[in-house]
């Protein structure tokens, strides 16, 4: 960066001349920062264009509802706009099943049937099934001949379900991934046990996320603790050891302990071999398994903060406190641990983040009950084209995320997240 | 302080020892099952031999998606540390505002769960050609790769003293002189550690590649993810023994880079 260049006229007074200075300078800073972010803004603009707005475009597909107005938009704009319980007057059913009937015959009615089916399971067939049968005119009006071909046309649940697909947008699934519904009148309510499974699988996740980050603290503190009360030339070929395993591909990791952990592994051999058991236990495939394999993952992301912090501690505190009279236990607990603590909320709180997204080590090595949040958003997105389901439940996950990055900023500080 | 008593220090030793072993062993105990001469995972082997590995080797799909590994990993790697070092000397050089926005997004990529950024993929790469292709996953693989680069260029540029490229540009060095002669040097060290990072993740990537790719672009971790999912047999050990070593010589590289760096930056080695 080039020195600001001096005035050309030489200074009438002192004044004026520490004035022109200071704009110099304000004119120099404001240049730097200028050149700082428009080294920052190609990144900036690869992360917005391929990273925020798929993000938010996938948030927007939580509450995407077109599907009932792109395929029968005259029934649509009815509906919307309706109010009241029951089947709505005979115009509107007159219009609803003209327009079901041209979709039907334009082989669009499949799309329709798809979106009622996520407001209750088998109103696919009801609308299939309607629009196959439905007869060219009416005898006795449009609503009698629906509910003669199926009785559900006469009830208010069915009406209430499409005048919720007719809104521009949708919360269903933004409920439905908290196991929450809406009934004929709109009212949100808890679904029926038997259906509800997010709020399960919420809870699932954060308790092994909590479980992990426990595990990996009981592990990774006291090796951090002997870490830092080595000599450099020590410690560091030590902490190579720890590093290795974050270097090695997360497959291999997983690869190796279903290799020692299955009914016919290394351990149950050697357990039964040595007359500790009498036959081999399974120790993969449920939740023994993600636990002990989503810890060996994430173990190195709780020694490597502690260490850092632990490093920074000065030796001649504690001395202070046993010098004082302290036992050994207090002067650590009053003095050590105290001072610790930032590396154990950064260590804990990265740990926890990471392991709340974790989707393929469950998958390859949990049970049908051990699955995680991620899990799920997959299993939507790529086997059941619930794209809505998907995308809120990725939402929820996004928004605890985000929570407790921001958290983290809070705490810990942005500048000190290293995953390595 | 505590452990500071022989015995108590014994326990700590052993305590630490069993939590390295836990961390390494496992990883260990796959390299010698990949020289097995038996189909089964079971000690003691059978007898060694390579067979395996030639299996690796002749096995079409294997190849394939070790090629397309490569690729992608190399166009993310390029991408990743063009950008991310860009940006590192950009907040570096000065506070504008908005800048801890700026460094919360950037940094975002590594804390966001993957799958969220590959369904976000799935639905969004497709319109603008990037989904059934490996330029489509490099893409996705620089977003998460990038913020490494970012971290570990940042790490450097922070022990930088800023006198040496005041003195470079009093002399009358240009910017981007004073840069290429002077910051680049010492930097140097991160952006290739960097680098490393961005590679690993991509080279190790599995999810958005579940999401993004066809059969045609299958990848090695990919490749790698249907075989556990099956049924884990040596073949799968051998390529896995492989990636350890592969592995062990990036961290030894990345360590030594990291020594070089301080020894550059005057701090004892």
């Amino acid at each position: 960066m080039r020195a600001p260049r001096p005035p050309n006229r030489p200074p009438r007074c002192l004044a004026t001349a520490a004035v022109d200075l200071r704009r110099a300078l304000e004119r120099a800073e404001r240049r730097r920062a200028l050149g700082g972010f428009a080294l920052a803004l190609p990144l900036v603009a690869f992360l917005f264009v391929f990273f925020l707005l798929p993000i938010v475009g996938m948030l927007a597909k939580s509450v995407d509802n077109h599907e009932l107005a792109s395929v029968m938009p005259k029934s649509a704009e009815l509906l919307r706009t309706w109010r009241g319980v029951g089947p709505p007057p005979e115009e509107i059913v007159a219009v609803f099943a003209r327009e079901l009937k041209e979709a039907y015959l334009r082989r669009e009615v499949a799309v329709v049937a798809q979106r009622l089916n996520r407001e209750q399971a088998g109103w696919r067939n009801l609308i299939l099934g309607t629009a196959r049968r439905l007869p060219d005119t009416a005898e006795g009006g449009w609503l009698a001949t629906l509910v003669r071909l199926d009785p559900a046309w006469g009830e208010p649940a069915i009406w209430a379900g499409l005048r919720r697909a007719a809104q521009p947008w949708t919360d269903i699934f933004l409920l439905a991934a908290v196991d929450l519904a809406r009934d004929e009148r709109d009212a949100i309510r808890p679904v029926p046990p038997e259906q509800a499974i997010y709020l399960d699988i919420l809870a699932r996740t954060f308790w092994i996320s909590a479980l992990v980050t426990l595990l990996c603290l009981v592990l990774g503190y006291p090796l951090a603790y002997l870490l830092a009360s080595l000599p450099e030339r020590w410690a560091n070929p030590l902490l190579i050891v720890v590093l290795l395993p974050f270097w090695t591909s997360l497959l291999v990791r997983i690869a190796a302990w279903i290799v020692l952990l299955q009914r016919e592994g290394v351990i149950n051999d050697f357990l039964v071999r040595i007359g500790v058991l009498e036959e081999p236990v399974a120790l993969v495939f449920n939740r023994t398994g993600v636990l002990v394999a989503m810890t060996h993952v994430l173990l190195p992301f709780m020694v490597l903060p502690l260490y850092s912090v632990m490093r920074g501690i000065p030796l001649s505190l504690t001395r202070a406190a046993l010098s004082l009279g302290a036992t050994p236990w207090v002067a650590f607990r009053r003095v050590y641990l105290p001072l610790s603590m930032p590396g154990v909320a950064a260590g804990s709180l990265l740990v926890f983040i990471l392991a709340l997204g974790y989707y393929i080590t469950p998958a390859l090595v949990g049970g049908a009950a051990d699955q995680m949040i991620s899990y799920f958003v997959a299993f939507f997105t790529l086997h059941t084209a619930n794209w809505g389901m998907a995308a809120a439940l990725a939402s929820l996950l996004l928004v605890v995320t985000l929570l407790l990055y921001w958290l983290y900023a809070r705490l810990v500080g942005i500048e000190r997240l290293r995953l390595g | 302080m505590l452990g500071s008593g022989p015995f108590a220090r014994a326990c700590l030793w052993g305590y630490a020892l069993l939590v390295l072993a836990f961390l390494v062993l496992p990883i260990l105990v796959i390299l010698p099952l990949s020289f097995s001469a038996g189909a089964f995972l079971h000690f003691p082997l059978p007898g060694l031999s390579l067979r395996w590995y030639a299996r690796l080797l002749e096995h079409e799909p294997w190849r394939i998606s070790l090629l397309n590994s490569l690729i992608a990993g190399t166009i993310a790697t390029v991408l990743a540390t063009v950008l991310g070092t860009l940006a590192a000397v950009g907040l570096a050089r000065a506070r504008f505002p908005g800048r801890s926005l700026v460094m919360a997004l950037v940094l975002a990529p590594m804390i966001v769960p993957t799958v969220i950024l590959a369904t976000g993929a799935y639905f969004f790469y497709r319109p603008l050609g990037l989904t059934g292709n490996l330029l489509g996953l490099a893409v996705a693989h620089t977003v998460l790769g990038a913020p490494f680069v970012v971290v570990t260029v940042s790490a450097t540029l922070g022990a930088l003293d800023p006198a040496l490229v005041r003195a470079a540009q009093s002399l009358g060095a240009p910017p981007w002189l004073a840069f290429r002669k002077v910051t680049l040097p010492i930097i140097a060290p991160g952006v290739v550690s960097g680098a490393l990072f961005a590679f690993v993740t991509s080279f190790d990537e599995v999810v958005v590649a579940l999401f993004l790719t066809g059969p045609a672009q299958r990848t090695l971790p990919r490749q790698m993810f249907d075989g556990i999912r099956e049924e884990i047999n040596p073949e799968i050990l051998a390529a896995a023994t492989i990636l350890v070593v592969l592995a062990v010589a990036l961290l030894v590289t990345a360590e030594l880079l990291r020594r070089r760096s301080a020894r550059l930056r005057g701090i004892a080695p």
